[in-house]
């Protein structure tokens, strides 16, 4: 875990920063460390095989589940082609697909949200990615096994949404979480994407005001200096609250489970 | 040197904001009286406008049938948000000091046709549209509401997307009331959602495009991304029509594009198809 000096020193552009380093954890690292198995599953059976978000079944520890979450690529060629985790609207649908597999046979599920937001692109427009995002938030609302959602990098926006509705969101240490980013936030309420350090603390979207504002359940810790320094010890964090998460969540009767999860969705910005 | 320098282009000599509306679609110039009269509706390309909430509730509910909820639901600033032009809390208190309307959705009880419904509109002129804590509230309670009543709900959405002087929470919403409309539609309920001029961002992609009927009026703006962006993200200049209630029809979308004066009937037409 980071210490505290480092830790008071980091602004929220800071965070911003270390949760896009290249050289942070993605999906298939912590797979490698946290999971003893996972066989990737493809297609949304309608129109393709989205690279930004990738899907399978997984093994981690000794819970059996289905793993999901944005893949931004380790290599050139993976980043083109996964539009850096950038998912088109076949990811969600493929995620959908995938997630109904897991309810039948009673599998949990485990999310890692990591994305600058939804692909923006004609043809992600022309296939509908405000219906994908949309029907992915009811989907997952009313799913009926359990969900846990680590966000991992950067939780943008819609797309990140779009896989972050679940039961306990954990968040690691160094991630956002934002409505926009702080460049786009910048732009149009600065008129000056330079002045997106002030738009990041404006926007409060480290895990410390996600926890305090009620948006997430547990802050994960990282290895010293960050989750990119050591691949292994941030993995195996994951590894241990996601398990802690996954076996507490089987307890609860799966309709209790979809009722608490519609209540903490529900509690969140209810003022009056 | 010269000793002027001559513009390149001629000046154009701007219409009076005051007696003009000219239409974002094809650039007509039409008189203010004549638009008002046409209710919004531009007469040379059949662009449906923008209507306030209290207009439109005013043509789509039965007279004097309109009660309205939730009025003590208004905006948060749980953030106490700052940018370059001030704080939220003194720009949106001056836009609700100017509206006379606490949030960007009005809600109500009415009667359509006689059926009783849940009646929601919301208002571009309201932070445009934007979906802040409040306006999620208010649509989550009305959902509660048409469940306990046994209503159907009919919700008009006009939003650039979600709030972001109210942050995370304000994407929150998009999650809240997703939720919420699937709830009333597994309890058998209908949700009509009538997708105005313009539906982007955090609204398209969450409520307004989950209605077991997706309607809109012509030539309406719907999309997820804005149109620069993915200009910028494809290097291409899109097409006109790109993100038109027609584009999203022709890519199956949309149930029904209805003019605004057939839109009323339309609604409770549906209605009668699923028994009520």
């Amino acid at each position: 875990m980071a210490t505290k000096k480092t830790a008071v020193k980091m602004t929220a552009m800071d965070k911003v920063k270390l949760a896009r380093d290249p050289k942070r954890p993605h999906l298939l690292d912590f797979l490698k460390y946290a999971a003893s198995d996972f066989e990737e599953l493809h297609g949304d059976r309608l129109v393709s095989d989205d690279r930004g978000l990738i899907a399978g079944f997984a093994t981690i520890g000794t819970a059996k589940c289905l793993v999901l979450g944005h893949h931004k690529g380790a290599t050139v060629e993976e980043n083109l082609e996964a539009n850096f985790g950038m998912a088109n609207p076949d990811g969600y649908r493929k995620a959908m697909r995938l997630a109904k597999l897991a309810e039948k046979f009673h599998l949990p599920i485990v999310t890692f949200v990591d994305t600058p937001g939804a692909y923006p692109g004609d043809t992600a427009e022309a296939r509908g990615q405000a219906e994908a995002i949309a029907k992915s938030l009811e989907f997952f609302s009313l799913l009926k096994t359990p969900v846990v959602v680590v966000v991992t990098g950067e939780g943008g926006s819609g797309g990140a949404l779009a896989i972050a509705v679940g039961d306990r969101i954990l968040m690691l240490e160094n991630a956002v979480y934002s409505v926009i980013s702080p460049e786009g936030c910048a732009g149009i309420l600065w008129r000056d994407g330079a002045k997106a350090p002030e738009a990041a603390e404006a926007l409060r979207i480290t895990a410390r005001d996600l926890k305090n504002l009620g948006v997430i359940d547990e802050i994960v810790p990282e290895p010293e200096g960050g989750a990119q320094k050591n691949h292994k010890a941030a993995a195996l964090a994951v590894k241990k609250a996601v398990l802690a998460a996954i076996r507490e969540l089987e307890k609860i009767p799966v309709d209790k489970l979809v009722s608490a999860r519609y209540a903490k969705f529900r509690a969140m910005g209810n003022f009056y | 040197m010269a000793w002027f320098k001559k513009s390149e282009t001629p000046a154009k000599i701007p219409p009076t904001k005051a007696l003009w509306q000219v239409c974002p679609r094809c650039g007509s110039y039409i008189p203010k009286d004549e638009w008002k009269k046409n209710n919004a509706i531009c007469l040379t390309c059949n662009y449906h406008g923008r209507l306030g909430a209290r207009q439109r509730i005013a043509q789509l509910a039965d007279d004097g049938s309109f009660a309205e909820v939730f009025r003590e639901v208004s905006y948060s600033d749980h953030l106490d948000f700052h940018d370059a032009s001030g704080s939220y809390k003194t720009k949106i208190d001056a836009v609700i000091a100017k509206s006379g309307e606490k949030e960007s959705v009005v809600m109500g009880t009415a009667e359509m046709g006689g059926i009783p419904v849940m009646l929601g509109v919301m208002d571009f002129a309201f932070m445009g549209g934007s979906l802040g804590t409040g306006t999620g509230e208010r649509i989550a309670r009305a959902c509660e509401q048409a469940i306990a009543e046994n209503r159907p709900l009919v919700l008009c959405s006009a939003s650039g997307g979600a709030r972001m002087h109210e942050g995370i929470l304000s994407l929150m919403q998009m999650a809240k009331t997703s939720a919420a409309v699937g709830r009333l539609k597994e309890a058998g309920l209908p949700y009509i959602s009538v997708l105005t001029d313009p539906t982007t961002g955090g609204v398209s992609a969450s409520f307004a495009m989950l209605g077991d009927l997706n309607i809109t009026e012509p030539k309406a703006l719907i999309g997820f991304a804005g149109r620069r962006v993915i200009e910028n993200t494809i290097h291409q200049k899109l097409p006109p029509d790109f993100q038109s209630a027609e584009y999203l029809k022709t890519h199956g979308f949309i149930d029904k594009i209805v003019e605004r004066k057939n839109l009323k009937p339309f609604i409770v037409k549906m209605l009668h198809y699923f028994g009520f």
